[in-house]
């Protein structure tokens, strides 16, 4: 039966249908609906996993015992997992295991956009890339056989705009293999150096195999068209290279990017009179064509940085742009902005008005750095805040102790802000953490994590005690506090940043937009009390704006969260 | 022919719904079809776009400038940034709603005066209506998305009867009399 479906949607349904049995992932975006809808096929069990690491190496466990499994991540997030990557690409796989990663072209949510194809060439794992939805789901299912084949496992390589557009897909049923029963290996799943030494020349032989394989597959095919051009593509770029060009070039389309087919490349190579590589961000198989001694036009027209589109396509290679008549004035942009009743504006407002210096991390809560709030001096990677805070005091002592915080959200300090934490517990710098506790994962679109008392499927779960962790961790100072209260924020942080010892502050309130948090009525501006000051306006808050030089509140956005209330000296809001 | 729909927002507004109900439409008509959303950071209170494209084969996933049959526009501001992506006799159908972002709502810029004025005085097709009163109307304000999807279906060659059915299959039951209410208000029939 034909479905429009998402391509991480079809990814899922791919898992489905190949017979996969265990998937552990952490969210990000563009990969975490794959996780979700996998979660909806009561045959898989599906966990959220505490970060990436972990989700692989449960993954990889699954496979050692038997079973298809599966483990997805945004291209960050296999940073993380890099570890056990490098080497179950040595140890090989029991039953098939296949790994998502979703890159961010564009950084549509993303706090950089590498390209995740150097993994693949760097661990020596074979790499398939879909350019839509029926691809993302056939390609998962065949993923499964070539890893078993192979034994090796498999990445398959997803990108904005392939995990968030809809395509048809013709679904089928569910086929699982033959369990394998799990056998004691040691010479290849114990990865010392007497046996890794011996694995090794089996993964460099796996990849020459794998390399012939990719010369005659069903992942890599040429459409012939006119020979005045020939266009080497994959992913997304494919269907812009179709969209401009349709049968008036010819295109060889690659569905495995790793190893590439060196001799279908010189084949097609030698029909057309130009050769052109459409890739986004690096130029990997620009850079292989050159090693073959082609010349070729890529990078040095195409950007490195951003998303492709047709149009750019279109204007880099002289076809004809459509015309447009665009308005001429300077409209306002429309940023992401922290939600109505969002639990972390207290808290940040508190920190802008103590002038502290924030370090941040990721999650909705770095939009604190945009303004009016602008309270936010770094972000750079999962779990850095505590790290980076605990280097920041060392280096700049009492100086920065006093006036210095680290803020991570909850998933986030489950992620890989606690290892940061035992390093301050450890090493004693007398640094301030504040983990904003908004029981669930926000951003990425509301996962359970391990501190919420949930699992995937919203049933009732494990739940870790955020303060008594910290206790735990040798951390003696750990106060909670509710961010809508500003004046016992304000007495709190002062406290815990004066105070000669680490501490911990728990900003706890769930957010708004979870549904079982009830919202209050709207407030309403009185128009008569208001003089117009405008402090409210430095909490950012979206629902409230200046009408004729008086505060008005958005009643459809408003849920009456009442911090506003806190900062108005004339009693106008109410 | 391909036909490009775009579909643009404030995060939260329900534009998904929007584009769920278009998917629908068009796979029950025969048609092949792409639609390309966005999630994740953006989506909290940001500007918030949807490509719709069908046709007898649709290869890329986006809208590019000059390229779209039709704007949707759920905030009058929305509607005049996506204007360079419509074709030059493409029509756009929007909500006179205004939603000011954090550049005007900080003071930092006003809200543009007239845009629907400004838009026609480029030699464009504008359809504006006020789809918040009219979800009002229907039972709730949640509804401006299916008030507009109404509006857009009198442009299109495709009966009332496969759009109603089209929303029977993407919105829950306890909720369908509001959503047609919501359709036929915005058709304006």
């Amino acid at each position: 039966m034909a479905e429009l479906m998402l391509g991480n949607k079809a990814l899922a349904r791919g898992l489905y249908e190949g017979g996969c049995s265990v998937v552990s992932s952490y969210p990000g975006t563009p990969s975490t609906e794959v996780t979700e809808e996998a979660a909806k096929y009561d045959e898989i069990y599906c966990e959220w996993a505490p970060n990436e690491k972990v989700a692989l190496e449960v993954a990889f466990g699954a496979s050692l015992a038997g079973k298809r499994s599966f483990c997805g991540m945004k291209h960050v997030g296999l940073n993380v997992a890099a570890d056990p990557l490098f080497t179950c690409s040595y140890t090989g796989v029991n039953a098939g295991l296949v790994i998502c990663v979703a890159d961010d072209a564009g950084m549509h949510s993303s706090q950089n956009e590498q390209d995740s194809r150097h993994y693949a060439i760097a661990s020596k794992i074979p790499m398939l890339e879909p350019s839509d939805s029926a691809e993302a789901c056939a390609f998962t299912k065949k993923a499964f056989e070539l890893s078993e084949e192979f034994d090796t496992p498999v990445i398959i390589k997803m990108c904005t705009r392939v995990a968030h557009s809809q395509s048809i897909v013709e679904k089928s049923g569910r086929v699982v293999p033959l369990e394998k029963i799990y056998q004691k290996n040691i010479a290849k799943y114990v990865m010392m150096p007497g046996n890794a030494i011996r694995r090794h020349p089996v993964v460099e032989d796996r990849m020459k195999k794998l390399a012939a394989y990719a010369e005659d597959c069903e992942f890599n095919r040429v459409e012939m068209g006119d020979t005045a051009l020939g266009i080497i593509t994959s992913s997304t770029s494919y269907q812009y290279a179709k969209e401009v060009f349709g049968e008036k070039a010819c295109i060889l389309k690659l569905g495995m990017v790793n190893p590439l087919p060196e001799k279908m490349i010189l084949d097609f190579a030698a029909k057309v009179e130009k050769l052109v590589i459409l890739e986004e961000l690096d130029p990997i198989i620009e850079n292989h064509c050159k090693a073959l001694g082609l010349k070729v036009t890529g990078k040095d027209v195409f950007p490195v940085t951003g998303e492709f589109t047709q149009s750019l396509i279109a204007h880099k290679l002289g076809v004809a742009l459509a015309q447009t008549k665009p308005l001429s004035e300077e409209l306002p942009n429309r940023p992401p902005v922290m939600c109505a009743g969002c639990p972390h504006r207290g808290l940040f407002y508190t920190l802008a008005k103590l002038k502290c210096t924030v370090l941040g991390d990721i999650g909705c809560y770095t939009l604190g750095a945009v303004a009016p709030l602008s309270a936010m001096d770094m972000t750079l990677c999962m779990g850095a805040s505590v790290s980076a805070i605990h280097g920041f005091n060392k280096a700049l002592g009492k100086e920065g102790e006093g006036s210095t915080v680290a803020v991570i959200g909850d998933s986030t300090f489950m992620h890989s802000g606690m290892t940061g934490l035992a390093n301050i517990a450890y090493n004693q710098s007398n640094s301030t953490v504040i983990i904003l506790d908004n029981s669930i994962t926000g951003m990425t679109g509301h996962q359970q994590n391990p501190t919420t008392g949930y699992n995937i499927k919203g049933d009732p779960a494990g739940k870790i005690d955020l303060k008594a962790l910290c206790l735990a961790m040798g951390i003696a100072r750990v106060t909670v506090v509710d961010p809508y209260d500003l004046t016992e924020c304000e007495r709190v942080i002062r406290k815990e940043l004066a105070a000669e010892e680490p501490s911990v502050i728990i900003s706890r309130r769930p957010c708004v937009l979870l549904k079982y948090v009830k919202n209050q009525k709207p407030l309403v501006a009185s128009q008569e009390k208001c003089v117009g000051c405008k402090a409210c306006m430095r909490l950012g808050c979206p629902a409230i704006s200046i009408r004729e030089g008086k505060a008005v509140i958005d009643s459809t956005l408003c849920v009456g969260c009442g911090v506003c209330t806190q900062l108005c000296k004339f009693g106008a809001l109410s | 022919m391909t036909k490009n729909v775009m579909i643009v927002g404030v995060g939260g507004q329900g534009s998904l719904l929007a584009s769920k109900l278009l998917g629908k439409l068009l796979l029950n008509e025969g048609y092949d079809v792409k639609v390309s959303e966005v999630h994740g950071m953006s989506q909290r209170g940001g500007s918030v776009v949807t490509y719709v494209r069908f046709g007898e084969k649709v290869y890329s996933p986006i809208i590019d400038k000059g390229e779209a049959d039709y704007i949707v526009a759920f905030e009058q501001l929305e509607a005049a940034r996506y204007l360079g992506y419509l074709k030059m006799d493409g029509r756009m159908v929007t909500n006179t709603q205004k939603i000011d972002p954090m550049p005007v709502i900080t003071g930092a810029m006003p809200y543009p005066e007239d845009l629907i004025g400004k838009m026609e005085a480029n030699g464009f097709a504008v359809d504006a209506l006020d789809c918040l009163s009219l979800a009002e109307q229907a039972g709730s304000v949640k509804a401006v998305n299916i008030v507009l999807m109404g509006r857009l279906s009198k442009y299109f060659d495709i009966p009332q009867e496969k759009w109603i059915k089209a929303l029977e299959e993407s919105v829950p039951e306890k909720f369908l009399d509001l959503n047609k209410k919501a359709f036929i208000l915005g058709r304006g029939e």
